[in-house]
């Protein structure tokens, strides 16, 4: 039933306060969400002060600059860091988002990161995507075809079908928005979450792919698809301005149409 | 994270009760409309006043309609409340029975009461 606190070992601690170097003028605080499954400890919340003179622009900036020169035990994933390749996705500032895309001028007071949200943690802003990267995989998302075409051939596709796939096709698969997810909270075993849903969707809008009946047939289940309440929060989350929510919608009323 | 995942696959079930929650929302916009509309004409009168006002055939054919549609949505509704928050198997058979017993007799005894007054 209901738990209203957090299991006794992730509840999160005060922890360690590290200063600016001397001589910083103007400097911003950092509360970044530290846990180490190797230490038996629970989780705690470390203050970095971070000399914003020496410091890039964005939210990923001061976590490199904190690993680099403050505190080399800091975990955290990074890669493009120009928001394509999404792993740099975690909370900040209470929302969901990509910290290489996220100004740390458009927080207001302290910077507080946490890893996304309702996921396992691995370790500090590191959580366990396995199960939401099964999920993904669940939908077989690529281009499922019966009419065979030689390699040496293209698929065509009209601009006019070509364009609607636009708003879906530029989803990095961050999980910012399956992770601001209640109803994924509840029942991430069972419902796939707006990402997943996404790129569902992202191959039945394809006019090259044939495979809709059958995408539709795996989709239709209480919980897979219409644990989906229309909270919102995907779109509102989203670093990349899509829309899951009128994917998913989308997705709803293919369903009701093709009955009758 | 791999002992959560759960094999279950598509139960190709789901569409009708998103359809029909909306189709009973959509119903009930009227049916509300009428029944808040009949309570100012209802304050002060006396039964058999109430009982005259029974007598026209609308307004027993709407407050049956209320009633049989309003429950339909309340337990399509409650439906989805115990399926996301109820995670044990047992308690949430449990409580969809209750919850579809308790709707089949309000629904019931809310029919009965209206045909008694009508009759």
């Amino acid at each position: 039933m209901a738990e209203f606190r957090l299991p006794k070992n992730s509840r999160v601690k005060q922890g360690k306060t590290h200063k600016a170097a001397e001589g910083a003028k103007r400097t911003t605080t950092f509360k970044v969400y530290r846990y180490d499954p190797d230490s038996g400890e629970n989780p705690q919340m470390d203050t970095y002060e971070v000399d914003r003179d020496r410091c890039g622009p964005m939210v990923l900036d001061a976590l490199i600059k904190i690993k680099n020169e403050t505190d080399s035990t800091l975990a955290f994933r990074r890669s493009c860091r120009e928001g394509i390749c999404g792993s740099c996705a975690m909370n900040i500032d209470g929302t969901n988002t990509l910290a290489c895309t996220k100004p740390i001028d458009d927080v207001k007071g302290e910077v507080k990161i946490y890893p996304l949200p309702h996921m396992d943690v691995v370790k500090d802003l590191i959580p366990d995507l396995t199960h939401a990267y099964e999920q993904l995989a669940s939908v077989k998302p690529w281009m499922r075809t019966e009419a065979p075409v030689s390699p040496t051939q293209e698929r065509l596709q009209s601009p006019e079908d070509r364009a609607k796939l636009d708003g879906l096709y530029e989803c990095i698969l961050c999980f910012c928005c399956t992770t601001s997810c209640p109803s994924y909270w509840w029942n991430p075993e069972r419902y796939l979450g707006p990402a997943t849903l996404l790129q569902a969707y992202r191959w039945i809008a394809d006019s090259r792919d044939e495979a809709t009946n059958e995408r539709l047939d795996e989709l239709e289940d209480p919980f897979k698809l219409y644990r989906c309440h229309t909270i919102m929060n995907c779109t509102k989350t989203c670093p990349k301005h899509l829309n899951p929510a009128k994917a998913i919608a989308e997705t709803k009323k293919l369903m009701v149409e093709r009955q009758g | 994270m791999a002992s959560k995942k759960r094999r279950l696959g598509p139960a190709h079930t789901g569409t009708g009760h998103f359809w029909h929650q909306r189709l009973t929302a959509i119903a009930l916009i009227p049916l509300t409309l009428f029944f808040v509309g009949l309570l100012p004409n209802l304050a002060g009168a006396t039964y058999a006043e109430f009982v005259t006002l029974m007598k026209f055939p609308v307004t027993p054919i709407a407050l049956a309609l209320l009633v049989g549609v309003g429950l339909w949505h309340m337990k399509l509704g409650l439906q989805t409340i115990i399926e996301d928050y109820i995670h044990s198997e047992g308690c949430k058979v449990a409580a969809q029975i209750c919850m579809t017993f308790a709707t089949v007799l309000l629904g019931v005894a809310g029919l009965v009461a209206l045909v008694m007054l009508a009759a």
